[in-house]
């Protein structure tokens, strides 16, 4: 057997290093197609691994300029790089989607019951946003009412609410080209009409395109043994998950809820490595729970679909919807929620 | 006799049995049903099971090729593969075994990552199929050459082939 390994190994080793000469001097289109050609090899991926987020947040990230996105609802959309946007021009960014806010409310598509307000768009980087030196800033977009009564004159209800990040998002950074600037996860919160329009708006101007992000089960149960890997000093909210239940008139839904510090204590006992997160700890973890549970009820939760988890540090629906509760690990929750942007994007 | 052996008994004359294995009785039961519509030249028999190992006081035909079905929005169905490929003997994998993965279409449902049962399928050495009931065919191509690189079990492949046939064909009769 080794006789006939031998023959096909060399030739292959020589086109690959012929390959890698070749992509030294390569353009950014063909970096792309030669990743996304390694992605469709036959070798199955080994176990991911993770390192839990613990605090690895950015020096200058003020908590109290943060303290708004938090305990705050955020629905979550993937972003392809946006072609030719300036941090430079947000000004005129704003004055543009004003107007075309304006417009479109004219035209009768966005019609909202009650007075007419006056519209007013901000843009605004938000510092300290990022993972890397090399990730793009964040940036904020809120639409903001100007009230017509004189008295309230300084006051402006924020109506809407959506801000764009980029965390350790080097995969896709080396993808692309200078004149696109790459900030895939997008969080919406405020009507939906409203994340619309401004989605139009960003797809007309900057060609990219938004789509709607969805946590799979899979990438929920991660997320729940990376959460409560997380070190906290005191537990503000009970572990809960919630599953549901194929049936055939209505869906059953079964929601279990862990002590906090249960739940850590379960994950310590089988966390193995330190740093890093692996799929089979993952793995573990869920299947104690649900072992314990069918010890309890004799229903296989295995069977049905983990739909929402909620911990101290974040709570994920599986609708793409996601709210944070804790300052000191959002760095390392939107880290993940861009990495299955940029999946979803790949 | 808890282990499935493939040379265990006597071949029927004629005759094809396949073994579907798995925790989705609806699937199973379409995939039967289309299987047993088709004219074959020889006469086939679909025996069902939820896990193996298989009842030891029934009599049965010589089993000729299994196929175990994961669904994977269901770890549940994983692992009871899992649990069943441990009651298959070893000779088996020689071509008579074949992986079928439900559900891979809807991403959003998903509780068991793609590469799960590509690795699963890979350590068996045996082809894997992914299907989905609402009648679309997923291919993994690099499992297509394999298939057809051993040809000396060719009499045992055409029932898998014709299996991907008739997954299609179950699809378009759950529409």
């Amino acid at each position: 057997m080794d006789s006939y390994d031998t023959p096909e190994s060399t030739p292959r080793h020589s086109a690959s290093s012929r390959l890698k000469d070749y992509f030294i001097g390569a353009t950014p289109l063909q970096k792309r197609l030669e990743s996304v050609r390694k992605q469709t090899s036959f070798i199955p991926t080994p176990p991911r691994r993770k390192i839990p987020q613990c605090s690895q947040l950015q020096e200058d990230n003020d908590p109290q300029k943060v303290a708004f996105l938090l305990h705050k609802q955020w629905t979550l959309y993937s972003l392809t790089p946006l072609y030719k946007f300036s941090y430079t021009n947000l000004k005129e960014y704003s004055r543009l989607l004003s107007a075309f806010i304006a417009a479109e409310k004219q035209k009768g598509l966005a019609v909202e019951v009650g007075e007419d307000f006056n519209i007013k768009v901000t843009f605004s980087t938000l510092l300290g946003m990022k993972g890397t030196q090399r990730d793009p800033e964040a940036f904020l977009v809120q639409i903001l009412s100007k009230s017509q009564l004189p008295s309230e004159n300084r006051e402006h209800k924020v109506l809407w609410t959506g801000w764009f990040c980029c965390i350790f998002g080097d995969s896709l950074l080396e993808t692309v080209s200078e004149d696109f600037t790459c900030v895939p996860l997008f969080l919406a919160n405020g009507a939906e009409t409203n994340t619309a329009i401004v989605g139009t708006w960003f797809q007309k101007t900057f060609d990219c395109y938004f789509s709607p992000l969805a946590i799979n089960a899979f990438n929920l149960s991660w997320m729940a043994a990376m959460w409560t890997a997380c070190k906290m000093d005191q537990y503000m909210a009970a572990t809960e998950f919630l599953w549901s239940v194929p049936c055939s008139p209505q869906s059953l839904d079964i929601s279990y809820a862990i002590h906090p510090e249960d739940a850590k204590a379960l994950w310590d006992s089988v966390h193995k490595t330190p740093g890093e997160v692996t799929q089979e700890e993952v793995d573990l973890f869920m299947d104690c729970l649900y072992s314990h549970f069918h010890r309890h009820f004799k229903i296989h939760l295995s069977a049905t679909r983990l739909v929402r988890v909620s911990t101290a540090v974040a709570s994920a629906h599986t609708d793409g919807k996601i709210k944070i509760l804790c300052h000191k690990y959002l760095i390392g929750v939107l880290a993940y929620l861009t990495e299955l942007a940029i999946f979803q994007i790949d | 006799m808890s282990v499935l052996r493939p040379l265990d008994k006597q071949p029927g004359l004629n005759t094809a049995t396949i073994l579907l294995v798995g925790t989705e009785d609806a699937l199973l039961q379409q995939l039967a049903d289309s299987m047993l519509k088709e004219d074959c030249a020889s006469e086939l028999k679909v025996h069902l099971a939820r896990s193996l190992p298989l009842p030891s006081n029934v009599n049965r035909p010589r089993i000729d090729l299994i196929v175990f079905v994961v669904n994977l929005h269901s770890k549940y169905s994983l692992r009871n593969v899992e649990e069943s490929l441990r009651h298959v003997d070893a000779t088996f994998f020689l071509g008579k075994v074949g992986f079928l993965a439900t559900g891979a279409g809807r991403e959003s449902h998903c509780s068991v990552h793609r590469n799960t049962i590509v690795r699963l399928a890979h350590t068996y050495r045996s082809p894997l199929l992914f299907c989905d009931l609402e009648g679309t065919l997923l291919h993994i191509p690099e499992f297509e050459p394999r298939c057809i690189l051993r040809p000396c079990r060719a009499g045992i492949f055409s029932p898998l082939l014709r299996m991907k046939k008739h997954v299609q064909e179950a699809g378009r009769l759950a529409q």
